[in-house]
C-alpha cells in the first residue's frame, strides 16, 4: 500500500513543471557562437572597457586554453563544446538603435514581475535593493541613490569598471585569480554582467542587496561575475537568485564571486539557486560550475555563506572562505536537493591560515529520484593557525531507492592546536514519521514537506525571512511527495 | 616514467629467472602484470587513492632483490625474541619473501584440514587450491602495486583453512627483513577460509638490519559463508623501511572478519585494504592504530564496498604524530544500489603533538540505497584540556597526564582486539613507545644483526 | 593554612577577582555564598592553578609556601585539592589507574616509595565505603558515564583516597537528590580532622546543614562584601544577596 502510493508521488513530482521555465520574446543582441581571442576582444569593446582589463581577460584567456575540463566531480558531465555557445547576449539593445539609458523594455520588466522581481521601486520588497540580470546585461539595479547617500556602491560591474575603475582594479580577480580552475578562467576571460558591491568603512548596509539573475536567450552561456568589498566594520546581507528557461539544451552558467571582508566586517551572502534543472528524463538543463569565495582578510572579519540549492542539471559549486584574520569566523550553510536527474558536487573549502579562526559547516542534502547528490569539502589548517577551530555537520537524506548520496570531506590539519571535527550521517524519512504524521491527518505529500522542511531548518533559519519563505516553497515543490 | 624504468628492466632481463623460482599458477599472470605496469606506470598524487603518498619517489631507489632465491643466512628462532608473552601461537616466519622452513623447531601441529606453508610450493603441488584465487581480487590493472607485486613476487604465504575447521590456537606469521645491502622483497599471500573454518592471525612485520628495505604485500584474504577470520597486522620496523601492502578481503554470507594494523614504527607505511561484503550478513570490522614520529609517513587507505544487503562494516582508525611524521586516513564505504539495510560506521580520530606533524582526514560515504544507517565521523585535535587540568589538578603530573590520556586515546583501538595477551602486549608496547622507551622493538634489536 | 592577599585574577582579559583578601586557619570550614557571576569557581581555579586564569596581582599562601608559584600538580601534592563543579569525563582512562598514578605522584612528591598494588587496592575498596561508590563505578573510566550524583561521590572518594588539607566544595551539592546530598556531606565529614580545612562554595543552606561552617563569607563582584558566623548563611537563605548590595 504504502509503496504505491509513494511510487505514485515520486510520479507526481516527477511530472510537476518547473514554474520558471516560460521564455521572454524581447529582442536580444546576441554575438556570434564560438570562443576566441577575437570574441573575447569583442565583448570588452561592446562592454566599453579599459585595456587593464582588455588584458586580464586575453590573459585569462590565453590561460583557459591550456586547461581541461575538471573530472574529479562525482559527476556525469555531458561534454561541453565551447565553440558552439554564444559568449554575450544583450536583451536591453533596442533594434532601432534608441540606447536611451533608463528606458527598460517593457517586456523585461514583466519579466521581472513574473519572477517576483519587481523592479519598480515602490513595489519592491520591502528592504530589498535589486540588481536584475538577464544574459549577459544588467537590465536595472534599484534604490541606488538611496544606498548612495550612505556611501554604498551597488551597481553592474560593468558600471563599475566605468564609474569606480581603481576599486574593481584593486580587487577584482584578487580572491579568485583566473589561474584558479578552468571554469575561473574562462569567466575571467568572458565574463559579461554582475553586481558589484562596495560598503565604506563603519557602514552597515541598511537594506538586503540582491542580484536576479536570468538566463533567458537561447544557446548562450551566463558568465557573471560579482564583487563584494566590505571594508573596516561594515555590514551588508547580500542575496541572489536564479532561474532559467526550460530548453531541451543544457546551458552553461559558469559565475564567479569575490568577496574581501575587512577589519570587523561581516558578509551574509545567500543564495536561493533554482537553474532550469532539465526535465524528467534528464534532458536541457543548466550546467552550473561556479567558483565563489570569500577572503576574510581583516582581523575578527566575518563571513557567513548560505545555500539553498534547487535547481540546475549539474552543480558544481564550492563557495569557500580563506579565513586569513586572526579570529575571523565562517560558516557554510547548504541545503541541496537534487531530483529526477540532477546531479549536485557541492561543498565548501575553510582555508584556515589566522590564528583563533573559526569555521562551521552545516550542509543537508536531499536526493530523490535518479539524482546523484554529494558533499564535498575541505577543511584546511595552515601551520600558523593556531586556536583554528571548525565544526562540519553533513547530513543526507534519500528518498527512493535510485538516487545516490555521498560525502567526500577531505581534512588537511598542520597546526597542533587546531581542532577539527567532522561527522556525518545518511537517513531516510521513516514509515514511522509518515504514519505519525498520517494519523495525525497530515497527507503524505504534506508530510514529507513538512520533514525535509524541519530537516532543512538549520539552514533556513540562516536565511534572511523573505528568502527563507521562498525557499521553505521551493523545497516542497522539489520534493512534494517523493518519498522512498 | 623515470621510476617505472627500472622495474622494467628488472623484469625484461630477468623474466626467465623469476619464472623458474616460482610456480605456474604464479607464472601465469606476471606477464600480463607486466603490461598494465607497463601501461599504467606508478600512480600520480593526483589519483584519488595514491593522494597522500609518493609512489614513485618511494620506489625509485635502487634495491637488490633475490630473484635467484639464494637461501638467507638466517635462523629467525634464534634471532627473534618478540613472541608475545602468554600467547600461545602456531609460529611461522617468511624471510623477506620466503616462506621459512630451515631448521624449523617446535613445528606447530595443526589440525587436518590445515594448511600453512609456502606459496610457491603449494601452488605446484596443489595448483586447485592456488588457481581459483590468486589474481582474483587483486587484479594488476586495477592498481600499481598489484601490477608490481604480480609481475615480481615469487613466493610467500598461503594460509587454508578446511570447511568447518576451527583453528584452536592463534596462529603467528613473523615476517623478517634481512639482507646485507638494501633490499626489494614482493611478498605474496593467499588465504583461504573455507565455508564454516575460524581462524586467529598475527602477523608481524620486523626488521632485524638497519639497512633499507622496500616491501610490497599483496595478500588476497577469502572468507567463506559463517567463515570467522581475525587478521592483526603489526607492524615494528624502523625509519629506513618502506612498506605498500595491499590487502583484499572478500567476504562471503555471514561471515565475520577483524583487520587490524597497528603501526608503531616504520619509515614510510602505504595500507590498502579493500573489503568486498559479497554475502548477505557479512560483518566486518577495521581498526588501525598509528603511533608514529620522527619523519614517518602513514597512510592508510580504506575501502569497504557493502555489494549486497544485511551487512555491517564498523571502522576506527587513530593516529598520534609526534615531530614531523605525517598521517594520512581515507577510508571509503560505498553502499551499492539494492544493498539495503546496510550499517556503516566509521571514525577516524587523531591527535597531532607538534607543529610540524601533519594529518590528513578523509572518510567518504558513497550510498546509492536508501535504506541504511550510515555514518562516519572524523576529528583532529589535541588532548582535551580540561581532562588534563584535571588530572593535574589531583596530583598527575603534567607530563604523566599526557602519557596517560595519548594512551587511552589509543587504547580504544587496542580494546578491540581480541586476543587477550595479544592485547595486554600491545597494551605495553604502546606504553613504551610514548614513553619513548622504544624506537624499535625490542625483537628487532641492532644486536640481533647477527651472522647466523 | 591558607592566606590570600589582595588577589586580583582575571579571564581572557577581563577581571573577575577584585583583591579578594582571605584567611582559613588549619580546622576551620569556611562558606563562600555569592550570586552566579560573582567569582566563587573563579577563585577556586585560581587557588588550584588553572592554567586560563591569569593572576594580575596579590599573593596566595598555604603553609608558608608561595602557591602562585607552583605548578597545579604541586599545589595537590601541597594538600590542596578541588571538588570540581562539573568533573570531566576521561574516556579509556580507568578509575583504578588515574587513582594509582595520583597517588603514587603524591607519595613520591613526599619522598615515600609508590604503594604496592595490593594495599592500593586494598585502600580503594576501603575509601568507596566512605561515599557507597559501587565497584562498578571504580572499575570504569573516570567519570565517564556517571550520572551527576555519581561524579560527586567520585570526587569526596577521590579526596578520601588522597587525604588532602584543604579542600574545596565547588557547589559539590548541585545537582544531587536529597539522600545523595547527605551521603556526599556525611562522607565529607567523616574525613574532617582538626587538622584540615574546607572552603564551601554553594547557593544553598541545605549543605551547610551538614557541613556546619565556622566562618560564611559573601562574594559580589569579585570582592568579599561580607564576612560572618553561620547566621549570615541563614540570613541569605532567607533574604537572598540584594539587602546586602543595598548596604553597601
Amino acid at each position: 500500500m504504502m509503496e504505491e502510493r509513494r511510487n505514485s508521488f515520486v510520479r507526481e513530482v516527477a511530472e510537476k513543471k518547473y514554474e520558471y521555465g516560460f521564455t521572454t520574446d524581447v529582442h536580444t543582441e546576441i554575438i556570434e557562437k564560438g570562443l576566441s581571442e577575437e570574441v573575447v576582444r569583442l565583448i570588452s569593446q561592446k562592454k566599453g572597457e579599459p585595456d587593464w582589463l582588455l588584458q586580464f581577460r586575453l590573459e585569462a584567456f590565453r590561460y583557459w586554453q591550456t586547461l581541461e575540463p575538471p573530472t574529479w566531480g562525482h559527476l556525469q558531465m555531458p561534454s561541453v563544446d565551447f565553440q558552439d555557445i554564444s559568449y554575450y547576449a544583450d536583451p536591453t539593445k533596442k533594434p532601432s538603435q534608441g540606447d536611451a539609458k533608463g528606458e527598460i523594455d517593457p517586456e523585461l520588466m514583466k519579466t521581472f514581475d513574473k519572477l517576483g522581481i519587481p523592479l519598480e521601486e515602490r513595489l519592491a520588497l520591502s528592504g530589498t535593493a535589486v540588481d536584475a540580470v538577464m544574459d549577459s546585461v544588467s537590465v536595472k539595479t534599484t534604490f541606488r541613490e538611496k544606498l548612495r547617500e550612505k556611501g554604498i556602491i551597488f551597481c553592474s560591474i560593468s558600471e563599475a569598471v566605468r564609474e569606480h575603475p581603481d576599486l574593481v582594479r584593486e580587487y577584482l580577480g584578487s580572491v579568485v585569480p583566473y589561474r584558479d580552475n578552468f571554469y575561473a578562467a574562462l569567466n575571467s576571460a568572458v565574463f559579461s554582467d554582475g553586481s558589484f558591491v562596495y560598503i565604506p568603512r563603519g557602514v552597515r548596509c541598511p537594506m538586503e542587496l540582491s542580484t536576479y539573475f536570468r538566463i533567458n536567450a537561447r544557446g548562450t552561456g551566463q558568465f557573471e561575475r560579482t564583487l563584494i568589498v566590505c571594508c573596516d566594520d561594515a555590514y551588508v546581507s547580500y542575496l541572489e537568485g536564479c532561474t532559467a528557461p526550460m530548453r531541451d539544451e543544457n546551458q552553461l552558467h559558469a559565475a564567479i564571486v569575490e568577496i574581501v571582508v575587512m577589519e570587523n566586517a561581516e558578509v551574509k551572502y545567500s543564495t536561493v539557486q533554482n537553474w532550469y534543472p532539465g526535465d524528467a528524463e534528464g534532458r536541457g538543463g543548466v550546467l552550473n560550475l561556479v567558483t565563489k569565495r570569500g577572503h576574510l582578510r581583516g582581523v575578527n572579519s566575518r563571513l557567513s555563506w548560505t545555500q539553498v540549492e534547487t535547481g540546475s542539471a549539474i552543480t558544481w559549486k564550492y563557495p569557500s572562505c580563506v579565513l586569513s584574520g586572526d579570529g575571523s569566523q565562517a560558516e557554510f550553510y547548504s541545503v541541496a536537493v537534487t531530483n529526477n536527474h540532477q546531479q549536485a558536487d557541492t561543498g565548501t573549502k575553510m582555508i584556515h591560515l589566522g590564528r583563533n579562526t573559526r569555521s562551521t559547516i552545516i550542509s543537508k542534502g536531499i536526493s530523490a529520484g535518479r539524482s546523484q547528490n554529494s558533499y564535498r569539502g575541505l577543511v584546511k589548517v595552515g601551520s600558523k593557525a593556531d586556536g583554528a577551530r571548525n565544526y562540519s555537520s553533513c547530513d543526507s537524506l534519500l528518498l527512493g531507492d535510485t538516487c545516490g548520496a555521498h560525502t567526500f570531506p577531505y581534512m588537511d590539519v598542520q597546526n597542533e592546536t587546531a581542532v577539527a571535527e567532522h561527522e556525518a550521517t545518511t537517513s531516510k524519512i521513516s514509515e514511522d514519521q509518515l504514519f505519525y504524521c498520517n494519523q495525525r491527518g497530515i497527507s503524505t505529500e504534506d508530510a514529507v514537506g513538512l520533514i525535509v522542511n524541519g530537516y532543512a531548518k538549520d539552514v533556513l533559519n540562516k536565511l534572511p525571512m523573505e528568502f527563507a519563505v521562498e525557499a521553505q516553497k521551493l523545497l516542497g515543490v522539489s520534493l512534494e511527495g517523493s518519498v522512498g | 616514467m623515470k621510476s617505472e624504468q627500472q622495474y622494467i628492466e628488472l623484469y625484461e632481463a630477468n623474466r626467465d629467472v623469476i619464472c623458474a623460482h616460482s610456480a605456474p599458477a604464479l607464472n601465469a599472470l606476471r606477464q600480463q602484470a607486466f603490461l598494465d605496469f607497463c601501461s599504467k606506470g606508478f600512480p600520480s598524487q593526483k589519483e584519488e587513492r595514491y593522494k597522500y603518498t609518493d609512489v614513485a619517489a618511494a620506489f625509485a631507489p635502487d634495491y637488490g632483490l633475490n630473484l635467484n632465491r639464494l637461501s638467507i643466512p638466517v635462523n629467525p628462532y634464534e634471532a627473534f625474541r618478540c613472541d608475545v608473552p602468554n600467547l600461545s601461537t602456531s609460529l611461522y616466519f617468511v624471510v623477506n619473501d620466503q616462506f621459512y622452513d630451515g631448521a624449523v623447531r617446535n613445528r606447530p601441529t595443526l589440525p587436518e584440514g590445515v594448511v600453512i606453508d609456502s606459496l610457491s610450493r603449494v601452488a605446484t603441488a596443489h595448483p586447485e587450491w592456488v588457481e581459483p584465487y590468486y589474481g582474483r581480487l587483486a587484479r594488476s590493472g586495477k592498481d600499481a602495486i598489484n601490477a608490481l607485486n604480480t609481475m615480481l613476487a615469487q613466493d610467500g604465504l598461503f594460509i587454508r583453512v578446511a570447511r568447518d575447521v576451527v583453528v584452536p590456537r592463534p596462529v603467528q606469521i613473523v615476517n623478517v627483513l634481512r639482507a646485507d645491502v638494501p633490499l626489494m622483497a614482493n611478498r605474496r599471500v593467499l588465504i583461504v577460509l573455507e565455508p564454516g573454518a575460524q581462524m586467529q592471525l598475527l602477523v608481524c612485520d620486523h626488521a632485524m638490519d638497519s639497512h633499507a628495505f622496500l616491501t610490497t604485500q599483496v595478500a588476497e584474504v577469502f572468507v567463506g559463508e559463517n567463515a570467522n577470520l581475525e587478521l592483526y597486522e603489526l607492524e615494528e620496523t624502523h625509519a629506513a623501511n618502506t612498506r605498500f601492502s595491499n590487502v583484499y578481503v572478500d567476504q562471503a554470507a555471514n561471515s565475520t572478519a577483524t583487520v587490524d594494523h597497528l603501526t608503531l614504527s616504520s619509515g614510510l607505511t602505504r595500507n590498502r585494504t579493500d573489503v568486498t561484503l559479497s554475502g548477505e550478513y557479512a560483518e566486518i570490522s577495521m581498526y588501525g592504530a598509528v603511533v608514529a614520529d620522527g619523519s614517518q609517513h602513514v597512510d592508510n587507505n580504506t575501502l569497504i564496498d557493502h555489494r549486497v544487503p544485511h551487512c555491517q562494516s564498523n571502522e576506527l582508525y587513530k593516529y598520534v604524530l609526534d615531530d614531523h611524521a605525517v598521517g594520512a586516513f581515507a577510508g571509503r564505504v560505498l553502499v551499492r544500489e539494492g544493498a539495503q539495510k546496510t550499517v556503516s560506521h566509521e571514525t577516524n580520530a587523531n591527535l597531532c603533538a607538534t607543529r610540524s606533524a601533519r594529518m590528513y582526514s578523509q572518510p567518504m560515504l558513497e550510498i546509492y540505497a536508501d535504506d541504511v544507517k550510515c555514518s562516519h565521523g572524523s576529528t583532529v585535535g589535541q588532548l582535551n584540556d580540561a581532562a588534563l587540568f584535571y588530572m593535574r589538578q589531583r596530583g598527575i603530573p603534567e607530563d604523566e597526564a599526557r602519557l596517560l590520556l595519548k594512551f587511552a586515546f589509543v587504547g580504544e583501538v587496542l580494546s578491540n582486539i581480541r586476543l587477550d595477551a595479544l592485547r595486554d602486549r600491545l597494551h605495553h608496547l604502546v606504553e613504551k613507545r610514548f614513553r619513548g622507551e622504544l624506537g624499535r622493538c625490542a625483537g628487532c634489536a641492532p644486536t640481533s644483526t647477527c651472522k647466523l | 593554612m591558607l592566606e590570600i592577599r589582595d588577589l586580583h585574577a582575571s579571564i581572557n582579559g577581563k577581571e573577575i577577582l577584585r583583591g579578594i583578601n582571605l584567611t582559613v586557619a588549619d580546622g576551620e570550614v569556611h562558606a563562600l555564598m555569592g550570586q552566579n557571576g560573582a567569582g566563587k569557581s573563579t577563585l577556586s581555579n585560581v587557588i588550584v592553578g588553572h592554567p586560563a586564569y591569569e593572576v594580575t596581582s596579590g599573593s596566595i599562601h598555604f603553609n608558608g609556601k608561595d602557591l602562585l608559584a607552583l605548578k597545579p600538580e604541586e599545589r595537590a601534592h601541597e594538600g590542596i585539592f578541588l571538588s570540581f563543579q562539573q568533573p570531566v569525563e576521561i574516556p579509556g582512562v580507568s578509575m583504578v589507574n588515574f587513582m594509582r598514578a595520583a597517588l603514587n605522584a603524591k607519595r613520591k612528591y613526599h619522598g615515600l616509595e609508590p604503594l604496592p598494588a595490593g594495599d592500593f587496592l586494598k585502600l580503594m575498596r576501603e575509601k568507596r565505603k566512605i561515599v557507597e561508590l559501587d565497584n562498578k563505578l571504580a572499575n570504569r573510566s573516570v567519570n565517564e558515564g556517571f550520572s551527576g550524583g555519581e561524579k560527586k561521590r567520585n570526587e569526596i572518594f577521590q579526596m578520601a583516597m588522597l587525604e588532602p588539607s584543604l579542600s574545596i566544595l565547588d557547589e559539590t551539592d548541585s545537582g544531587l537528590d536529597v539522600d545523595a546530598l547527605r551521603i556526599v556531606a556525611e562522607g565529607f565529614n567523616r574525613l574532617r580532622t582538626p587538622q584540615t580545612s574546607a572552603i564551601v562554595i554553594t547557593h544553598y543552606q541545605r549543605l551547610l546543614d551538614y557541613l556546619k561552617p565556622d566562618v560564611v563569607h559573601v562574594l559580589i563582584d569579585g570582592q568579599i562584601v561580607r564576612t560572618g558566623g553561620p547566621e549570615l548563611a541563614v540570613e541569605i537563605e532567607q533574604r537572598g544577596f540584594d539587602w546586602i548590595k543595598a548596604e553597601l
